[in-house]
């Protein structure tokens, strides 16, 4: 791209305006929604766990920026066949790496709120209440 | 932008903006090396170097605080802290300086209204408030408490899809059960002016208060309190070129001495004892606590400032660049503008969205240009969902922008689009 908008290269773009593994998932074990308040960002995950504990599936939905949505894509293609100790131990460093853009303070929370979702989903008691 | 691409533009604009321009030192700086394009007055307003000086000045030459203080740096400051309150009675035509308490904030006087006259006060099981959808956070939620607390009824009048209040809609939600009508005079999303004149007239007729927020029409368009008929009235000081954490909040005299007191401590009190006080009077009962004394001699100078330019030139000025605006947006495909397409009946705030991009990115793009706007729900989460909308993005303009500062707007909406092609 000509520009040099640093946060909004190529690969960014490409899953905010192709987003991998959007939509439901009426088979799912596990869900769970979170918003960004800041922006009105908005990730819900839906994930289906198989027998031998393996992310067998995974959807996301959601409304929001460009950030919050492609690191909600980006975090399906991570996740998709990995076994829960692998998904539950993930970081923000992996989706930080993944995304390979450098955020401010503010954006950080864009980026990042897909992978709390997930942490909610997987955890003792997935939240979805709000 | 080369010149010739612009519409044509007025030979001369009706205030002097480049001497404006050269009064705010922050103007000089650069974000990213780009100009500083600064549209987000509605959020905070710049402050000029005579307001940021006058501060300095109260700290480095007669610091000492007010109303209590014996000696000579007192009565310095307590002269300046008295004088900051009557330019601000005569901004907004008030009868006298006692109508004028301070406040650190709009947010604060409308919790003062709803919490001294109505939780503590007037309001009774099954009195109707009656706000609209287009408030403010600020101008919903003390409103909430006063519901919880005391049973009242809340009720909203609506707004149509060209961005101004349904009137008709009003009439028939106003009855002899409505205590209350709150309204924000113009409203930072849409722009719209509301016609608060008329409905104060008619909120007075069923014997209902009108409560107003001016905080984004104070720092914009001439404000007179006796021409309203308003019966209370906040606003906020950042917003119009003074510094953060002061506030103001208008009440005719009665109904200020018929309102209790919010914070309770030193300063607010005549006499105390164990288990028992008495106030001290209109407005210092207001005043609990050492209060923003710096903050009110900023506001005070920030005051002089606007009444030189004239507060008829400051909307003059906005009138122009807000239709010069408006104009260019219509030219763009892909853009949506919201609010009323009249400049006389909004000001110059102008939400918008661009398709397929989101308000926060929109944001972002611009900041890389070095252009500050606003971007998600602007305290107003009421009003977007009206209009089904989870963001916005948000241009607003002052005394210090011109024409040259929508141009950089719209030549960073066209990046955008490029960006999200």
């Amino acid at each position: 791209m000509a520009v040099s908008y640093e946060m909004y290269q190529e690969q960014i773009l490409d899953h905010y305006k192709h987003p991998r593994n959007k939509g439901s998932l009426p088979s799912a074990t596990k869900n769970a929604r979170d918003t960004n308040p800041l922006c009105g960002d908005e990730v819900v995950l839906h994930l289906k766990i198989d027998g031998s504990d393996r992310i067998a599936d995974v959807r996301f939905e959601g409304q929001g920026c460009a950030i919050s949505q492609a690191s909600a894509s980006m975090l399906t293609t991570i996740v998709k066949g990995m076994s829960l100790g692998d998904a539950t131990a993930l970081d923000r460093d992996a989706i930080l790496k993944k995304l390979g853009i450098p955020l401010s303070a503010v954006r950080l929370k864009c980026a990042l709120l897909s992978l709390h979702v997930l942490k909610v989903a997987l955890g003792p008691k997935p939240d979805v209440s709000k | 932008m080369a010149r010739k691409d612009r519409m044509a533009k007025p030979a001369k604009m009706l205030l002097n903006v480049p001497a404006i321009q050269a009064d705010f030192p922050i103007l000089k700086r650069t974000v990213r090396d780009k100009r500083l394009v600064y549209l987000d007055s509605a959020a905070t307003s710049q402050k000029p170097k005579q307001v940021i000086e006058a501060t300095s000045d109260y700290y480095s030459r007669y610091n000492a605080n007010v109303h209590r203080a014996i000696y000579e740096l007192g009565e310095e400051s307590t002269r300046e802290y008295e004088g900051a309150r009557e330019k601000v009675a005569d901004f907004i035509h008030a009868k006298a300086a006692s109508e004028i308490a301070f406040t650190k904030s709009t947010t604060e006087s409308i919790n003062v209204i709803a919490y001294g006259y109505g939780l503590k006060g007037k309001i009774q099981k099954g009195d109707e408030i009656l706000g609209t959808v287009m408030e403010h956070h600020s101008n919903h939620v003390p409103w909430h408490f006063v519901k919880d607390h005391k049973g009242a009824v809340l009720k909203y009048v609506d707004v149509a899809d060209d961005g101004t209040l349904k009137m008709e809609q009003y009439d028939d939600l106003l009855t002899r059960h409505t205590k209350i009508v709150t309204v924000t005079l113009c409203s930072n999303v849409l722009g719209t002016i509301n016609p608060v004149k008329e409905i104060a007239k008619r909120a007075h007729e069923v014997g209902a208060l009108c409560v107003v927020d001016a905080a984004q029409a104070a720092p914009h368009m001439p404000v007179d309190v006796q021409s309203l008929d308003a019966d209370f009235l906040a606003f906020s000081g950042h917003k119009m070129l003074g510094p953060t954490g002061i506030g103001v909040l208008y009440g005719k005299a009665e109904l200020l001495e018929e309102t209790e007191p919010l914070l309770g401590g030193g300063e607010m009190i005549r006499e105390v004892h164990l288990g028992w006080a008495k106030w001290n009077d209109v407005p210092y009962k207001f005043e609990g606590g050492t209060p923003n004394i710096a903050g009110a001699i900023g506001l005070g100078v920030a005051v002089d400032y606007l009444t030189k330019l004239g507060m008829d030139a400051v909307r003059a000025h906005e009138m122009e660049v807000t239709q010069y605006a408006l104009e260019k947006f219509d030219r763009l495909k892909g853009v949506t503008t919201y609010g009323p397409k009249d400049v006389k009946r909004r000001a110059g705030v102008v939400s918008f969205t661009i398709e397929g991009a989101h308000p926060h990115d929109i944001a972002s793009i611009l900041d890389v240009e070095g252009i500050c706007i606003r971007s998600g729900h602007h305290c107003a989460q009421p009003l977007m969902e009206r209009f089904d909308l989870p963001a916005t993005a948000r241009a607003s303009f002052y005394i210090y922008n011109d024409l040259d500062d929508v141009d950089a707007l719209i030549a960073g909406i066209k990046r955008v689009q490029e960006v999200f092609a």
